[in-house]
C-alpha cells in the first residue's frame, strides 16, 4: 500500500515586503489523495502553492491547520515512508553518487554489505551503476537527478514526493527523463506525487492531474491515457493528449465560479505578493 | 606574462631583499638592519645552539595552545551556528572575544596560570580560537537550507546532520578561519614570551634589542614569518586532501 491524502490542508505565514507585512494564505482548506500505485501530478502556475503542498505532504513544512496522512495514518514532520526528490537533486557535493544513495539507506539503519548492493542497485535502476563512483560536479544534471530518484527510491518508501524534478533539465534531457520515469514506475509501482507547472509533463505522466490555483484545489481531472504510454513523442501527436491537454489548460485558465470570487481575489492578490516556492 | 606563480613569488621576494639589501646597508645597524647581516646573524645564532634551544620552547606551547583552539573553536562554532538558543546565548561572547584586547589581559592571567607553560597555551589558544570559531559560525549560516532538507526528508537526526552535512559544506570556512589563526597565533606566542619568563624566539627579540644587536633581534622576527607562510601552506594542502571537491567545485582544478 502507499496512499497519501492532504485532509483540509491550510498554509498561512506572515511576508514582510516594504510595504508592510501581509499575511499570505498558500494553501486554502486543500484536500486530495493520492491512491496506490498511481502517478498524480500536482500543477498550477508559480505561486498556487503546489511545492508548499508537497512539502507539506513531505513533513518539510507543517500546515497551518488540516492533516496529511500516509495509508490513513497521520504522520508528523519527516518519515521513511515518504521519499523526497528535489527540484535541482541536491546531491551532497562531498560525495560519490553512490554515498549519497548510501546516505539515506544508512539513515534507515541499512548497513555493511546491504548498503552497497542497494545503493548500487538503485542506480542500476536508473542507469548509473556505471557513475557510482563519480562525484555530483563529475556528473550532467540528467544524470545528477537521477541520483536524486535513485537516493529517494532506495529507502523503499510508499510514496515518492517529487518537486519539479525535471524543470532545470534541457529539453531533450527533460523528455528522455520523463520516459524513465514511467519506465520506472512501471517497475516499482511506486505511487508518485509530482509537482510541475508544465502542462505536457503533466499529462504524459499523471493518471490523475489536480489543479492548483491560488491557493485553492481547483480540479482533479483523470488522464485516459492507457499504461504502458510507449513512445512519449507519439503520444504527444495523438488526439487524445491534446484534448486532454486543453482541459487542464482550461481548468488552468478558466475564471472562477462567482461566489468565490470575493475570496479568490483575496487570494490572488496574496499570492501575487507571495513567492512560496523558494 | 605567463610564468608559473611560483616563479613570479621568487622574483618578488628576490627584489625585496635586493632593495632592502642595497639600502639597509645605508642605515645606521642600530637602527636597522639587511639580509646578509641577519643571515650572519642567523648562521651565529645556529651555531651557537640558542636558535634552536628557542624554536623548541617557542613551538610547544604554540602548537598546543593552536591545536586546542581549533579542537574547541570549531565545535564552538557548529553549535552557535546551527541552533538559535546557542547562537542567542553565546555568540555575543565570540563577537565580543575576537574584539578582547589581550595584550592587557596577560599580566592577569599570569596571576592565575603563572609564567610558565600554561600561560603561554593560553594566550595562544585565546587570540586564535575566536577567528576560527567566527569563521565556522559564518560558515553554518551559509550552508544552503537544502541540504539539510535533504537530511530531514532522510530522517537523519540532528547530530547527523551536524556532522556529516553542515560540518563537510563549512569545512572551507573553517579552513579560512584555521589560516587567520596562525597569524594571530604566532603573534600571541611572541606577546607571551615578552611578558612572562624571559624565553624561546621572543626571549631572544627581546634579549638582542636590548643589547641594540639589531640584525640578532631579525633573525627570529623573520623565523616566525616563514614559519607562518609554512604554516599557511601545510594549511592549504590538508584542505585539498580533506575536502578535495571544494577545489573542483570552484574550477581551481
Amino acid at each position: 500500500m502507499g496512499e497519501v491524502s492532504l485532509v483540509e490542508v491550510s498554509k498561512r505565514f506572515r511576508l514582510k515586503t516594504e510595504e508592510g507585512e501581509h499575511v499570505v494564505q498558500a494553501l486554502d482548506r486543500v484536500s486530495f489523495s493520492v491512491r496506490d500505485g498511481e502517478i498524480a501530478v500536482l500543477i498550477g502556475p508559480s505561486g498556487c502553492g503546489k511545492t508548499t503542498a508537497l512539502r507539506i505532504a513531505m513533513g518539510l513544512d507543517r500546515a497551518t491547520s488540516g492533516r496529511v496522512t500516509v495509508d490513513g495514518a497521520a504522520v508528523a514532520g519527516c518519515g521513511h515512508d515518504r521519499g523526497m526528490v528535489f527540484q535541482h537533486a541536491e546531491l551532497l557535493p562531498w560525495l560519490t553518487a553512490i554515498e549519497n544513495v548510501m546516505f539515506g539507506l544508512e539513515m534507515k539503519g541499512l548497513r555493511g554489505r546491504a548498503l552497497d548492493e542497494t545503493a548500487l542497485r538503485y542506480l542500476d535502476l536508473v542507469g548509473l551503476a556505471g557513475s557510482a563512483r563519480r562525484r555530483p560536479h563529475q556528473l550532467s544534471g540528467g544524470m545528477k537527478q537521477r541520483v536524486g530518484i535513485a537516493r529517494a527510491l532506495a529507502i523503499d518508501p510508499k510514496v515518492l514526493l517529487m518537486d519539479e524534478p525535471f524543470g532545470a533539465l534541457d529539453a531533450q534531457t527533460r523528455e528522455a527523463m520523463q520516459a524513465e520515469l514511467l519506465d520506472i514506475h512501471a517497475r516499482t509501482k511506486k505511487t508518485i506525487l509530482f509537482v510541475t507547472h508544465d502542462l505536457d509533463e503533466a499529462v504524459l505522466l499523471a493518471d490523475r492531474v489536480i489543479v492548483l490555483r491560488e491557493g485553492r484545489l481547483q480540479e482533479i481531472m483523470e488522464v485516459p491515457l492507457p499504461r504502458p504510454r510507449g513512445d512519449l513523442a507519439a503520444l504527444r501527436g495523438t488526439a487524445a493528449f491534446a484534448e486532454t491537454r486543453y482541459r487542464i489548460w482550461q481548468a488552468l485558465h478558466e475564471v472562477p465560479a462567482s461566489g468565490a470570487g470575493d475570496r479568490a481575489r483575496g487570494a490572488s492578490d496574496a499570492a501575487s505578493h507571495s513567492k512560496p516556492t523558494p | 606574462m605567463n610564468l608559473p606563480r611560483w616563479a613570479i613569488t621568487t622574483i618578488s621576494v628576490l627584489v625585496f631583499l635586493a632593495l632592502w639589501e642595497f639600502f639597509g646597508r645605508d642605515v645606521n645597524p642600530v637602527f636597522g638592519s639587511y639580509p646578509s647581516a641577519i643571515a650572519e646573524a642567523f648562521v651565529a645564532l645556529a651555531r651557537s645552539g640558542k636558535l634552536w634551544t628557542a624554536l623548541f620552547q617557542s613551538l610547544q606551547p604554540f602548537v598546543v595552545g593552536y591545536l586546542l583552539a581549533i579542537a574547541v573553536g570549531v565545535p564552538l562554532g557548529l553549535v552557535v551556528g546551527r541552533f538559535r538558543t546557542a547562537e542567542a546565548a553565546f555568540g555575543i561572547y565570540v563577537t565580543a572575544g575576537y574584539a578582547m584586547p589581550l595584550v592587557a589581559l596577560v599580566p592577569l592571567l599570569i596571576l592565575w596560570l603563572g609564567l610558565g607553560f600554561a600561560v603561554k597555551v593560553a594566550v595562544v589558544f585565546l587570540m586564535s580560537i575566536f577567528p576560527v570559531c567566527i569563521n565556522t559560525w559564518a560558515g553554518v549560516r551559509a550552508v544552503p537550507v537544502t541540504l539539510i532538507e535533504v537530511g530531514q526528508s532522510l530522517v537523519a537526526p540532528d547530530s547527523v546532520i551536524l556532522r556529516r552535512i553542515i560540518l563537510p559544506a563549512t569545512l572551507p570556512y573553517i579552513m579560512a578561519g584555521i589560516r587567520l589563526a596562525v597569524g594571530r597565533a604566532v603573534v600571541a606566542m611572541v606577546i607571551a614570551e615578552f611578558f612572562t619568563a624571559i624565553s624561546g624566539l621572543g626571549g631572544i627579540i627581546i634579549q638582542s634589542a636590548n643589547n641594540f644587536d639589531t640584525a640578532t633581534m631579525f633573525v627570529p622576527v623573520v623565523i616566525l614569518m616563514v614559519l607562518a607562510i609554512g604554516l599557511n601552506a601545510l594549511i592549504v594542502w590538508i584542505e585539498r586532501v580533506v575536502a578535495p571537491w571544494q577545489a573542483e567545485l570552484a574550477g581551481r582544478e
